[in-house]
């Protein structure tokens, strides 16, 4: 048994991985294809009468204009949320005074029901673009501030030592010795603040809006449209998806690679 | 290479907390320019404490410390090799050397490599190395400081015995070329007979120095001379306890 679990985890695995990875999405779309012949309902149409419906919403339809729509409020949502909770963050986790202070809000933030805080943004600010951001905002925020000031709160006082022995200048501290712990944490804050902005933009955007991926979604709600819907769903998930592997994991090899096992 | 720094040490107290006694009372050292100094002692005597006051990692303490004449705040930074190797896990062999003095030069950073005998690994991270492999990239991180004032807190705990006859040859040929200031603390009293040319030993709390006596360095490869030192250092804390 032990011995197995030696071979599970031997280096040849990496290689098993990969193809299983190429594995799991076309699995998925035959399975999806079964349950559409199964169904034989206009309810459930196959991956092959989505993939032409993509095609027809591409050229004819405004799906290029509400993926560019939805991912720029998702851009900026991600990128204020996360300039906002790490700063907060990196405070809150050296301050105590300010950590006892504030972190209850932190709390709060955490808690507060994202659909509650879009409902207020939109009777305060109106249904506009800027009120749809602050929401976003505002719910993704405590994420971060929680991880980074988690972060923070584990560096190493061995590391400061040593920038106090040497003298490091607190700029040269910040870019060699704080930025290079966080960065776990950081790419941590990034990875799940994407999938729950994402989220969360779909629902602001069905709440009110102009446009974007949320917003046709509700209207093909409305006539139920499953085509429609399930159209947008796949090029959204094959958006999250590039930005995952063409994005992040390059970013986070980039900035983790040093912790690579030993070859 | 210019001779290392004069340094001078007038503690009047340390303590960590008023409700314990004082770890340091009154205490004067002097260490001349170029001088190897091992201070010696039992665990818990202050021997790190009194190496990181001169580091400025610990500055709550009544007195003054002098560097090259200068207050040591003000004096160049010495070089700190601690017990563990500490380097940057996420910088490079020369990233690691380049992140306490930014100033040097490819060349220069490959010279200290070479120095130590870690050439050609410049680019390597520190988990690509062995143990004694990192205390010799600390080592040359410590050098590379340039102030001519070398720290070693306990510079071979941890490590095979080889290993530590290596490091020593090392650590002692480059002390020959560079002429450094050193402040090394050690629990060894080989440690001290292999590198130090005086030693000091710490004793009691608040410490104070219970014994100061050179070592002849003159045939320091000599092991029967280097366990009559070992011998002088353990009568000395002999007479003590």
């Amino acid at each position: 048994m032990g011995q197995h679990a030696t071979d599970l985890a031997s280096p040849a695995s990496p290689l098993v991985r990969p193809r299983l990875e190429w594995l799991s999405l076309p699995l998925l779309l035959v399975l999806w294809q079964v349950a559409a012949w199964m169904a034989a309902s206009r309810f459930l149409p196959s991956p092959l009468a989505v993939g032409l419906h993509i095609q027809d919403l591409t050229l004819h339809g405004h799906l290029v204009a509400d993926f560019a729509k939805t991912l720029q409020r998702a851009l900026i949502g991600f990128a204020a949320a996360m300039a906002l909770g790490m700063a907060a963050g990196l405070v809150l986790g050296r301050v105590r005074t300010l950590d006892r202070l504030f972190g209850p809000w932190v709390v709060v933030g955490l808690n507060m029901p994202a659909i509650v805080i879009a409902i207020m943004c939109y009777i305060w600010l109106g249904l506009s673009e800027f009120a749809l951001i602050l929401a976003v905002v505002i719910n993704k925020t405590p994420m971060v501030i929680t991880t980074i000031r988690e972060g923070v709160r584990s560096f190493l006082p061995e590391y400061d030592e040593l920038a106090l022995a040497f003298r490091m200048p607190l700029a040269r501290r910040i870019r060699l010795i704080w930025l290079p712990q966080l960065m776990p944490f950081i790419m941590a804050a990034a990875r799940t603040g994407l999938a729950l902005i994402w989220k969360i933009v779909l629902v602001f955007e069905v709440l009110g809006s102009d446009g974007g991926v949320g917003f046709r979604v509700g209207i093909f709600f409305q006539y139920f449209d499953m085509a429609g819907i399930l159209s947008y769903t796949t090029v959204f998930v094959a958006m999250v998806l590039a930005f995952e592997h063409g994005v992040l994991r390059s970013v986070e090899r980039r900035v983790l690679g040093w912790r690579q096992d030993r070859a | 290479m210019a001779t290392g720094p004069g340094l001078t040490l007038r503690v009047t107290e340390m303590r960590f907390s008023q409700a314990r006694p004082a770890l340091f009372g009154p205490l004067s050292l002097d260490v001349a320019p170029g001088e190897v100094l091992a201070l010696i002692g039992p665990s818990g005597v202050g021997k790190t404490t009194l190496l990181r006051m001169i580091a400025g990692i610990e500055r709550g303490f009544q007195g003054q410390i002098t560097i090259g004449g200068l207050p040591a705040d003000q004096a160049p930074p010495p070089g700190f090799v601690f017990q563990d190797a500490r380097l940057l896990p996420w910088l490079t062999a020369a990233d690691n050397i380049r992140a306490v003095q930014p100033d040097l030069g490819l060349d220069e950073v490959d010279a200290l490599l070479r120095g130590v005998g870690l050439a050609g690994l410049a680019d390597a991270y520190p988990r690509q190395l062995s143990g004694g492999m990192q205390r010799r990239l600390g080592l040359a991180r410590a050098i590379a400081t340039g102030s001519g004032l070398v720290l070693l807190d306990e510079p071979f705990v941890s490590l095979d015995r080889a290993v530590v006859l290596d490091l020593q040859r090392l650590f002692r040929d480059i002390f020959a070329s560079t002429h450094p200031t050193v402040i090394m603390v050690s629990h060894d009293p080989e440690d001290a007979a292999r590198l130090a040319d005086r030693v000091v030993v710490l004793s009691g709390r608040p410490a104070r120095i219970i014994a100061d006596f050179r070592l002849n360095t003159g045939s320091a490869l000599d092991e029967a001379h280097i366990a009559r030192s070992v011998q002088d250092i353990l009568d000395a804390q002999m007479e003590v306890s």
